[in-house]
C-alpha cells in the first residue's frame, strides 16, 4: 500500500460526511459507510475477522498449552507433595529412569507396529478402490471406510471388547474351526500373550490398528488416484511386467500417501490412553502415564514432561515426513 | 488412475478381507443389543429380546447424559461455526503475514494428541480456579470443532470464484448485502456439512471431556465408565446403538449435502 495522505485513506479521522458528499450515494447509511470502509481498507476487515478466532485459540488453547509446558520445568517436592516453583530440569531427568523409559519405548514400539500393520492392510483396499472400483462398488468402498472412521470411538472399542472377550466371538470362531489350540498357543507366548486376548498386547495392537486404519486408507487412496494413467501405460509399453510397473512406478508415487497416513496412525497411537486402559495388559502407555500423574498422583510437572515426549517425537516425524513430500498427499 | 479389466484375485481377496475387518465389528454392536444374556459377552447370543430398549428408556442417568451431550454439542457447534467461518474467510480472502501460522493454529488442537489438549485445559482451569461446569466442557469442545468447520469453509471459499463477489459489487450491492445474498448462500451447504461433522465430533468426544467435565457425565463418559467397570452390560449395548445412530445420521446427511452442493457448482473436481 502506498503512503497517501488523501483523506479517503484515513477514514477513521473523517468527520461524518454530508449526504452525497462521498463518491457513492450508498454511503449515507451507516452499514453502507462501514462497507465502504472495509472496501478501502481490506486489511481492517481481515483483522476484524481474525480477532475472535485468534483470541479464542490463542488464549484458550495456546495459553493453556504454554501453561502446561511451563509446569514441566517445575518439580514436585518429595515430602510435601506440593509443586516447587523453582525452574529445574530434574523433572525431565525423571523421564530417563528405567521405568519411565520403558513406557516411552513401549508406546513408540506400539505406534510403529500399528503404523506398519495399517499400511499393509490399507494398501490393497486403497488400491482396489482407486484403480478398479466403479459405480456401486466405489460407493461401497467409500462407505466402508467412512462409516468406521466416523462412528463413535468408544463404540468401536466396545465392539472389540465383545470380540476379544474370553467367551467372545473370536474364541468361539477359533473353536468352531477346530483351531482353538492356535489361539492358546499364541496366548501362551511371553510378552504378546496373556490370559485372554482382551488383556494382552495383541488385543491392544488389534484395536489400535482397527481404529486408526481409515486414517491410513484415505491418504493412500488419494495418492493412488493421482498416479497418472499414462505413466502406467508408458511403463508397460517400455516392456515392464505388471509387477515391475507396480514396484518401480506405482509404489514410489504412492509412498507420500503412506507417509501422510502414518502421521495420523503414529500420532494417534502415541497419545491415546483409553484403548490401552480398556483392552490390554496393565502395563502403561504414555497417555495413561500423563493421565495418572495429573490425576491420582497429582504430579503435574511429571505429567507435563511426559506430554512433551509425543510433541517432540511428532515434531521430528513431521520434519522427516515433510522432506519426503508427504504434505502434498494430505 | 484407473486401469482396465479385472483386479487380480489375491488383490480382491485382500481388499475384501480388509473391508470385512472394517465393517463386521460395527454390525456386531447391533446384534448384542438384542441378546438375552446379561452377565457376559457370550457368543452366539442365547436368545433375542427387545426388552433392553425399554429398560434403557427408563434410566434417568442415561437420559441426563444424553441431554448434556446434545446441549454441549449444539453450543460448541454454534461457537465453532462462527469462529471457523470467520477464520476461513480471513485466510482465504487475502494473503497476509502469518497466514500459515493461523491455519496451523486452527489445526493444532486435533493434530496434537487429545490427552495434551485435555490436560492443558485442565491445568489452565485449575490455575484460574475455574470450577467445572457446562461451559468448561464447551470450552474444550469448541476448540477442536473449529477446525472441522474451518476445513469445510476454506474448501468452499477456494471454489467460489471472486468474480461473483465483484459482479455483486458492480451491481450496486454493498459489502453486507454481498455477504447476505451472494457469499452466504454459496457457503450454506459447506457450513451445514461442517456443522454436522462438528456436532458428531463433539457428541462423540471422550478424551478431552474426561479432563474438563469434573463430575458431570456426557454420554461418552457414561459409556467409558461402563467399559472400565461393567455392571449393566445390556443397557450399555443399547446406548452404544443410540450413539452410533446419533453420529451416523448427521454424517450421512453431511455427505449427501456436500455432494449435491458440488453437483450444483458444476461438478467441481
Amino acid at each position: 500500500m502506498s503512503v497517501d495522505l488523501a483523506p479517503t485513506t484515513r477514514p477513521h479521522s473523517d468527520p461524518p460526511r454530508p449526504q452525497g458528499g462521498g463518491k457513492s450515494a450508498r454511503a449515507i447509511t451507516p452499514t453502507g459507510r462501514l462497507s465502504d470502509l472495509f472496501w478501502r481498507r481490506p486489511a481492517l476487515l481481515v483483522l476484524l475477522m481474525l480477532v475472535p478466532p485468534a483470541l479464542w485459540l490463542g488464549i484458550v488453547y495456546l495459553g493453556s498449552l504454554f501453561a502446561l509446558l511451563l509446569q514441566s520445568f517445575f518439580s514436585i517436592d518429595e515430602f510435601s507433595g506440593l509443586i516447587n516453583y523453582q525452574p529445574t530440569l530434574s523433572t525431565y531427568a525423571q523421564l530417563l529412569t528405567p521405568a519411565n523409559l520403558d513406557i516411552i519405548v513401549r508406546t513408540v514400539a506400539m505406534s510403529a507396529l500399528v503404523t506398519l500393520a495399517a499400511a499393509v492392510i490399507s494398501f490393497p483396499i486403497a488400491y482396489v478402490a482407486a484403480r478398479y472400483a466403479t459405480g456401486r462398488w466405489k460407493a461401497v468402498f467409500y462407505l466402508g471406510v467412512m462409516l468406521p472412521l466416523w462412528s463413535s470411538y468408544l463404540v468401536k472399542v466396545y465392539a472389540w471388547k465383545l470380540l476379544l472377550a474370553k467367551e467372545g466371538i473370536l474364541s468361539w470362531l477359533f473353536d468352531q474351526l477346530r483351531i482353538g489350540f492356535l489361539l492358546d498357543w499364541w496366548l501362551a507366548l511371553p510378552v504378546i500373550g496373556g490370559s485372554s486376548l482382551s488383556v494382552s498386547y495383541t488385543g491392544t495392537f488389534l484395536v489400535f490398528t482397527y481404529i486408526w486404519l481409515p486414517y491410513m486408507i484415505l491418504p493412500v487412496q488419494a495418492a493412488l488416484e493421482r498416479v497418472p494413467g499414462n505413466l502406467v501405460d508408458a511403463s508397460s509399453d517400455l516392456g515392464a511386467a505388471p509387477r515391475q510397473t507396480f514396484r518401480h512406478v506405482i509404489l514410489p508415487l504412492a509412498l507420500p500417501g503412506v507417509v501422510a497416513g502414518s502421521i495420523f496412525t503414529f500420532s494417534l497411537t502415541l497419545g491415546d490412553y483409553i484403548i490401552p486402559s480398556i483392552i490390554g495388559s496393565s502395563r502403561l502407555f504414555i497417555g495413561q502415564m500423563v493421565y495418572q500423574q495429573q490425576g491420582l498422583a497429582g504430579n503435574l510437572p511429571l505429567a507435563a514432561a511426559f506430554t512433551v515426549v509425543p510433541i517432540v517425537i511428532m515434531g521430528l516425524y513431521l520434519w522427516g515426513a515433510r522432506r519426503l513430500g508427504a504434505f502434498n498427499a494430505l | 488412475m484407473r486401469s482396465e479389466g479385472r483386479a487380480p484375485l489375491p488383490l480382491i481377496i485382500a481388499a475384501g478381507a480388509g473391508l470385512m475387518f472394517l465393517l463386521l465389528p460395527l454390525l456386531l454392536i447391533f446384534v448384542y443389543a438384542f441378546t438375552t444374556e446379561e452377565r457376559s459377552y457370550v457368543w452366539p447370543p442365547p436368545g433375542l429380546t427387545l426388552n433392553w430398549f425399554a429398560v434403557t428408556a427408563q434410566r434417568p442417568d442415561v437420559w441426563r447424559a444424553l441431554l448434556l451431550s446434545v446441549q454441549v454439542a449444539a453450543v460448541s457447534t454454534a461457537i465453532a461455526l462462527v469462529l471457523g467461518t470467520l477464520c476461513a474467510a480471513a485466510v482465504s480472502g487475502t494473503k497476509f503475514f502469518g497466514r500459515e501460522t493461523i491455519s496451523l493454529l486452527v489445526i493444532l488442537p486435533i493434530a496434537l494428541p487429545g490427552v495434551i489438549t485435555g490436560i492443558s485445559l485442565r491445568s489452565a482451569m485449575s490455575l484460574f480456579e475455574l470450577p467445572f461446569s457446562f461451559w468448561t466442557i464447551v470450552l474444550g469442545h469448541a476448540t477442536f470443532c473449529i477446525v472441522v468447520v474451518y476445513n469445510n469453509a476454506v474448501a468452499r471459499f477456494r471454489r467460489t470464484s471472486g468474480s461473483l463477489v465483484e459482479a455483486s459489487m458492480d451491481l450496486g450491492a454493498d459489502g453486507f448485502q454481498t455477504f447476505r445474498y451472494v457469499i452466504l448462500p454459496n457457503l450454506g451447504t459447506a457450513l451445514l456439512a461442517g456443522g454436522m461433522l462438528a456436532f458428531a465430533l463433539s457428541f462423540d468426544e471422550v478424551i478431552v471431556t474426561t479432563f474438563t467435565a469434573g463430575q458431570q457425565q456426557t454420554l461418552p463418559l457414561w459409556m467409558l465408565e461402563e467399559l472400565i467397570r461393567p455392571h449393566q452390560r445390556p443397557v450399555t449395548n443399547v446406548v452404544a446403538i443410540v450413539v452410533v445412530l446419533v453420529t451416523f445420521v448427521p454424517i450421512l446427511f453431511a455427505y449427501s449435502v456436500t455432494r449435491r452442493g458440488e453437483e450444483i457448482a458444476g461438478g467441481g473436481r
